[in-house]
C-alpha cells in the first residue's frame, strides 16, 4: 500500500472521528431543553402594570394599615433563587400560599416543595408571619427550621427547597 | 405551569417545561455513524499491515452492526425517551477497542508470548454478553427505583463480591494483584460488577442520611465539621477501601470506590468539606498503605523514575517491569498525528499491551489528536451522565446516576493517569476500549441503568387534570 494512501487514510480517520465528536456536541446543544416563558398582553400594559404595581402598596397601606404600620413595612415579595426567580408579588394584606398544588399563590416547580408547603399572612398588627404547613423537606426562615408560625423581618431569606423567597420594601 | 395571581395586573406569562422529544432516530443515525468508524479502523489496519482489506471485514462489521441494532431496538422498545447519545458513544469506544485488539493480536511478537492471538473473537463474544446484558437491564428494570429495595442487600453483595478474590482457591493473584477470581476456564474481575452494585447501596443510604449529614455540623475555619456519629460511614467505607489495598493491592478499585463515594456524599449534602476530607483521609491511605506494602511501593518507584524501571528490568533484575517506559515512548512517538492504524510499535509494551495499557495503542497510531478525541468521547458519556441526574426527578435516582458515571469517571481517570505517567499504575482496564470480559460486560450495565433512569427523568409528565381553579392561577411581571 502507498504511503500516499496511508497517510490519506489515517488523516481521514482522525477526521471522521473528530467529525463525531463534533456532531454528538451538537446533539448535545439541540437536545438543551429548558423552560418557555409564553407573553401574555402586550409591552404597554407591562409599563402600566408595573406602575400600578409601584402604586398600588402606598394606597393599600392607608387603606388597611390604619397609621399602625411603621417605616419598615413590606411592600412586596420578591423570588430570589429558584425557577422562579424575579418573581415578584405585591403584599396586599391578603394570603399568600407556597406549594406545588395548581391553586397556590405561588406555584412552586421545585421537587423538595410540597403540595401545600407553606404560607405567608398579615397578623391583627401588620406583621408578617410564615407558617410551614407540614411540609415534608421543611421551610428555612434564615438557617433554623420553622416549627411555629414566625414573624419575617425585610430581607430574610425564606428557604422552600430550591426556592428561596424574601420580603422587600 | 407555574404562576401566581394578582388581581392589580394584567401582564402575565406562563412558564412551562418544554418537553422533550424521544429523539431515537438522531440515536440511529449515530449509531450507524459509531459502526462505520470502527469498519473504516479495521479497513485501515488491514491495509497497512498486509496490503489488503481483512477477510473478516464484512463479518465484523456486521457483528458489530449487528449488536449495535439489538441495542437500539431495545432502547426504541423499552425505554423510548432515554439519552440519544449514550449508547452510540459506548458503541464506538467498544467498536474502536475491538479494532486495536484486532490489530494487536497480528503482531507476532505478542502472539509468541501468548499475549494475544485470538483476542479481538472474544472480545467481540464478551461485547456481545455485554449487550445482552444491557438489554436485560433495560427489559427487566422498569423503573431503577425498584433498586433502592435493595440497599443493605447490595452494600452485602458489594463486600461478597470484593472480598471473593481473597477466598483461597478461588482467587488468583495475576501479577501481584489479587482481583480475579477462577470460576472453570473464565476468569472474573468481580470488582468491576462491585462498582455497580456499591453505587446503588451508596445512593439509597445517602439518599436517608443526606439530612443529617448536611445539616448537623458545626461551622470551623469556613468548613462545615460533621459530628462524630455521622463520620462513621465514611470511616467505614476508607477502612474497606485500606482493606482492599491491603490485601489485594489493587489502588485503582480502592481510589475507585473512595472516591466514588466523597463524590456522592458532596452531590448528597453540598458540602464542600467532605471533599477535603475525602482528599486527605486518600492521601493518607495511599501514603500509608505504600510506605509498607512492596507491590504498591514498586509501582510507585515506577512511576516516580520510570527510566530507572526500565533499565533495572533489561539488566534482568526480578520484579521490574519496562511497560510503564515503554507505554510513554509509544506515546511519543505518535506524536500530534499518530502513525497511523498498524504502523506503530506498541507490541513492544508485551505484557497487557491489549488491556491495561491499550491507551498507549491508540497514543502511538492515532496521536495526540486521536486520543483527545477518544477522551472526548468518555467525557461526553460522563457528561450525558451527570446531565441525568440533573434532569432525574427523585433523588435516589439523581445519586445513583451520579454515582456511576463518577465512578465511569474516576476508572477512566485512573487509568489514563496510570499509562500516561500522571499516577502510580493501577491495574484496571479502560472501560469499553481495553481487552477483558468483566469490564465490557459490567460498563454495558452500568450504561443500561443510566439510560433507564435518562428515560425516566425525560419522559414527559402525563398531561395533568383539568383543574378548575387553573384559570384562576397567572404569573406575575411587574
Amino acid at each position: 500500500m502507498s504511503e500516499l494512501t496511508l497517510t490519506v487514510m489515517r488523516l481521514g480517520f482522525l477526521a471522521v472521528l473528530w467529525l463525531f465528536v463534533i456532531v454528538a456536541v451538537q446533539v448535545i446543544r439541540s437536545d438543551l431543553f429548558g423552560t418557555r416563558v409564553t407573553q401574555r398582553g402586550s409591552r404597554r400594559d407591562s409599563g402600566r402594570a408595573q406602575q400600578a404595581a409601584r402604586q398600588a402598596p402606598p394606597q393599600q397601606r392607608q387603606q388597611s394599615g390604619g397609621g399602625r404600620r411603621g417605616r419598615n413595612t413590606p411592600t412586596k415579595l420578591v423570588v430570589t433563587e429558584g425557577t422562579l426567580t424575579g418573581t415578584t408579588v405585591a403584599l396586599q394584606g391578603q394570603t399568600i400560599t407556597l406549594g406545588r398544588a395548581h391553586d397556590s399563590t405561588i406555584v412552586l416547580d421545585d421537587d423538595y416543595a410540597s403540595s401545600r408547603h407553606a404560607r405567608i399572612y398579615p397578623d391583627r398588627d401588620g406583621q408578617w408571619i410564615v407558617e410551614d404547613l407540614g411540609s415534608t423537606n421543611g421551610t428555612y426562615l434564615d438557617r433554623t427550621r420553622l416549627t411555629t408560625p414566625t414573624p419575617i423581618s425585610l430581607g430574610a431569606p425564606i428557604r422552600i427547597g430550591k426556592t428561596v423567597i424574601e420580603l422587600r420594601k | 405551569m407555574s404562576s401566581t395571581t394578582n388581581p392589580s395586573t394584567q401582564h402575565t406569562s406562563t412558564i412551562g417545561a418544554i418537553g422533550a422529544p424521544s429523539r431515537r432516530n438522531t440515536e440511529l443515525a449515530l449509531l450507524v455513524f459509531a459502526v462505520v468508524i470502527p469498519v473504516f479502523a479495521y479497513a485501515n489496519v488491514g491495509l497497512a499491515l498486509n496490503d489488503e482489506v481483512p477477510a473478516g471485514l464484512l463479518s465484523y462489521g456486521l457483528g458489530l452492526g449487528l449488536l449495535a441494532g439489538v441495542g437500539h431496538l431495545a432502547v426504541r422498545k423499552f425505554a423510548p425517551y432515554a439519552d440519544p447519545l449514550m449508547l452510540p458513544l459506548a458503541t464506538l469506544l467498544n467498536g474502536l477497542g475491538l479494532v486495536a485488539i484486532w490489530r494487536l493480536d497480528q503482531s507476532e511478537l505478542l502472539q509468541k508470548i501468548g499475549q494475544a492471538g485470538t483476542a479481538a473473537p472474544r472480545q467481540l463474544m464478551y461485547t456481545a454478553m455485554g449487550i445482552a446484558l444491557f438489554v436485560g437491564v433495560l427489559i427487566f428494570l422498569k423503573d431503577h427505583r425498584v433498586l433502592q429495595r435493595y440497599t443493605y442487600i447490595s452494600m452485602v453483595g458489594a463486600l461478597f463480591l470484593l472480598l471473593l478474590p481473597l477466598v483461597p482457591g478461588l482467587g488468583r493473584n495475576i501479577y501481584g494483584a489479587k482481583i480475579w477470581i477462577q470460576v472453570g476456564s473464565f476468569s472474573i474481575q468481580p470488582g468491576e460488577f462491585a462498582k455497580i452494585v456499591l453505587a446503588i447501596f451508596f445512593a439509597g443510604y445517602l439518599m436517608v442520611k443526606r439530612d443529617a449529614l448536611a445539616l448537623a455540623s458545626r461551622r470551623f475555619m469556613g468548613l462545615y465539621l460533621p459530628r462524630g456519629r455521622d463520620l462513621g460511614p465514611i470511616l467505614v467505607v476508607w477502612m474497606v477501601s485500606i482493606l482492599i489495598l491491603v490485601f489485594e493491592t489493587d489502588l485503582g478499585t480502592s481510589l475507585l470506590f473512595f472516591g466514588m463515594f466523597v463524590i456522592m456524599l458532596y452531590v448528597a449534602t453540598e458540602r464542600t468539606s467532605w471533599i477535603v476530607f475525602g482528599l486527605l483521609m486518600s492521601a493518607v491511605g495511599a501514603v500509608g498503605v505504600a510506605s509498607f506494602e512492596p507491590h504498591i511501593q514498586q509501582r510507585v518507584d515506577a512511576w516516580l523514575d520510570p527510566m530507572k524501571e526500565y533499565t533495572l528490568s533489561r539488566a534482568g533484575v526480578a520484579g521490574h517491569s519496562e511497560q510503564a517506559m515503554q507505554a510513554l515512548w509509544a506515546f511519543g512517538s505518535g506524536g500530534t498525528l499518530g502513525t497511523g492504524w498498524g504502523q506503530g510499535h506498541s507490541e513492544l509494551i508485551r505484557f497487557a499491551a491489549n488491556s491495561d495499557f491499550i491507551l498507549a495503542t491508540f497514543g502511538e497510531e492515532l496521536g495526540l489528536a486521536g486520543l483527545m478525541a477518544l477522551l472526548l468521547l468518555y467525557a461526553l458519556i460522563v457528561e450525558r451522565g451527570v446531565r441525568t441526574a440533573l434532569a432525574a426527578r427523585d433523588p435516589f435516582g439523581k445519586l445513583l446516576a451520579i454515582g456511576l458515571s463518577g465512578a465511569f469517571a474516576l476508572q477512566v481517570f485512573v487509568v489514563a493517569g496510570g499509562v500516561m505517567g500522571l499516577i502510580p499504575l493501577t491495574g484496571m482496564t479502560m472501560p469499553f476500549l481495553a481487552y477483558g470480559g468483566s469490564s465490557v460486560i459490567a460498563n454495558w450495565a452500568l450504561i443500561g441503568i443510566l439510560l433507564r433512569i435518562s428515560d425516566t427523568a425525560r419522559r414527559p409528565a402525563p398531561a395533568p387534570a383539568a383543574n378548575p381553579d387553573a384559570e384562576m392561577t397567572q404569573v406575575v411581571r411587574p
